[in-house]
């Protein structure tokens, strides 16, 4: 990774709005400066969230939402789906070859098997890691990303660093994570240019065997879902049921 | 458009920072956020591709600068006050200042839309004509440069990739995010080597796979 990228805007908040042209207006620097700390964590409310605000209002007046369709919204992506979601999918196809079978040749319609279906995953692909390839997902565009089984995305994966990078130089990406894959490992990278969405299948950690399918979900993380991780580590100190309990803690 | 969405290749945005135990929203604004452009699009009054544009069509000074659900919100005010529905100056005031106009569709309730939302919104149609190419053929993207809506990343223009999958006939977003239907095409996966796309520096273990419709295809020359 060069240089200029390091030094450039080392973690960055991308869920903030950050200050244009601060060179060139010292005075809107002061004012985006304290801005700035005040954003969205202090009392004051950000330009974004006054938008926001506002826009809600006048669409509550003129009728074009109901306020009760707005929190189903929000308390669908908040508490129904999410990346549990795509870790019950991937613990099934660890237990089931036939079902993995299913996954890899129609992802949607194996996860509507589990009763997982709707917006932003009507065209699921699930692609498997394997010993020669390593999958990773992003949507250099947008932010294309399988709503069905992972529920919304984080926003790294939103952001400029990740979305420019993940093409380029997915393994300088998967250092950000701790991520080293092995060197003459292939990395596919899969940009979500069209309306498929996909889903990594990570590989089975090794000393599951006997694992159930709650046990095995437990160790599938978001990220190795994404491609920007891998599934957690089993305890190496205690075998068998000893370990299965202390890896689902 | 050769917009600030096409990020693919870009240099300089820093390392990508996860946040430890990051939450689904960042405060109150973020669930608003989603839930009034989620809503609003179920008037359709736009579609997916006229939303994408939407976005991508901010000035990149601003695209870049903000985050991803404050580009959503500034495409939704942008729509909006587009197609009469909220003007400029009620956001700015935050009251109805002219009375509604009818919709395409009206005010999705919950139920409603909770129905939306598991069915989702399938785009693949079905089409008469066969498709160009089959699994294994090598295809070469077009040098192009719109300055409307395509999903032809500019990184992978003028290359050459081997068709790995033909994922089937799908909503074509350069005309349907210009409201001139939905004429869909034969899409397909593409991979593409690091080097066709990167160069000799390349990570010689790099793989892009790229999803493209038929009309950015051409045959590769012999």
């Amino acid at each position: 990774m060069s240089g200029l990228a390091e030094s450039a805007w080392p973690c960055h908040d991308w869920t903030m709005t950050h200050p244009t042209h601060p060179h060139n207006h010292p005075r809107e620097h002061e004012h985006e400066h304290n801005h700035d700390h005040d954003h969205d964590h202090g009392s004051e409310l950000s330009e974004a969230a006054i938008r926001v605000r506002a826009l809600e209002t006048v669409l509550l007046a003129k009728g074009y939402v109901n306020a009760d369709a707005l929190d189903l919204i929000v308390e669908t992506y908040e508490t129904k789906i999410g990346p549990r979601c795509g870790a019950q999918v991937v613990a099934r196809a660890w237990v089931d070859e036939d079902y993995k079978a299913r996954l890899l040749a129609d992802g949607t319609a194996a996860v509507a098997e589990l009763s997982f279906s709707g917006r932003q995953g009507e065209h699921l692909q699930v692609v498997e890691n394997t010993e020669g390839v390593h999958n990773m997902v992003v949507c250099t565009l947008c932010s294309c990303y399988p709503w069905t089984v992972l529920g919304l995305p984080p926003v790294w994966y939103k952001s400029a660093p990740y979305r420019s990078r993940a093409v380029l130089e997915p393994r300088a990406v998967l250092a950000d994570f701790g991520v080293t894959l092995p060197a003459d490992k292939t990395v596919r990278v899969w940009d979500s240019t069209a309306e498929m969405r996909y889903l990594v299948l990570p590989q089975r950690p090794a000393g599951t065997e006997g694992w159930t399918e709650a046990q095995l979900a437990e160790l599938v993380t978001r990220d190795s879902m994404i491609g920007t991780g891998v599934p957690k580590a089993v305890p190496s100190q205690a075998p068998g049921a000893a370990g299965i309990a202390g890896a689902s803690a | 458009m050769n917009g600030p969405q096409d990020l693919g290749g870009m240099m300089g945005f820093g390392p990508v920072c996860p946040e430890p135990n990051e939450p689904v929203f960042h405060g109150e604004w973020e669930k608003r956020a989603l839930a009034i452009t989620l809503a609003s699009a179920a008037l359709g009054e736009w579609n997916l591709d006229m939303g994408r544009h939407a976005r991508e069509s901010l000035p990149p000074h601003v695209y870049l600068g903000v985050s991803y659900y404050e580009i959503w919100t500034r495409a939704l005010a942008h729509m909006l006050d587009e197609r009469g529905l909220v003007t400029a100056q009620e956001v700015q005031q935050a009251q109805m200042l002219v009375q509604p106009v009818p919709t395409k569709k009206p005010a999705a309730t919950a139920s409603q839309l909770q129905a939306a939302l598991a069915a989702g919104s399938p785009y693949d149609r079905k089409v008469n004509h066969p498709a160009r190419f089959a699994v294994g053929d090598v295809v070469r993207t077009r040098v192009m440069h719109p300055a409307t809506h395509t999903r032809l990343p500019r990184y992978a223009r003028g290359k050459t990739g081997k068709v790995v999958a033909v994922h089937g006939a799908f909503v074509f977003p350069d005309t349907h995010a210009h409201g001139l239907g939905e004429q869909p095409q034969w899409c397909y996966g593409l991979r593409f080597g690091g080097a066709e796309l990167w160069g000799e520096d390349a990570d010689p273990t790099l793989q892009v796979m790229v999803d493209c419709w038929e009309p950015y295809l051409l045959e590769a020359a012999a």
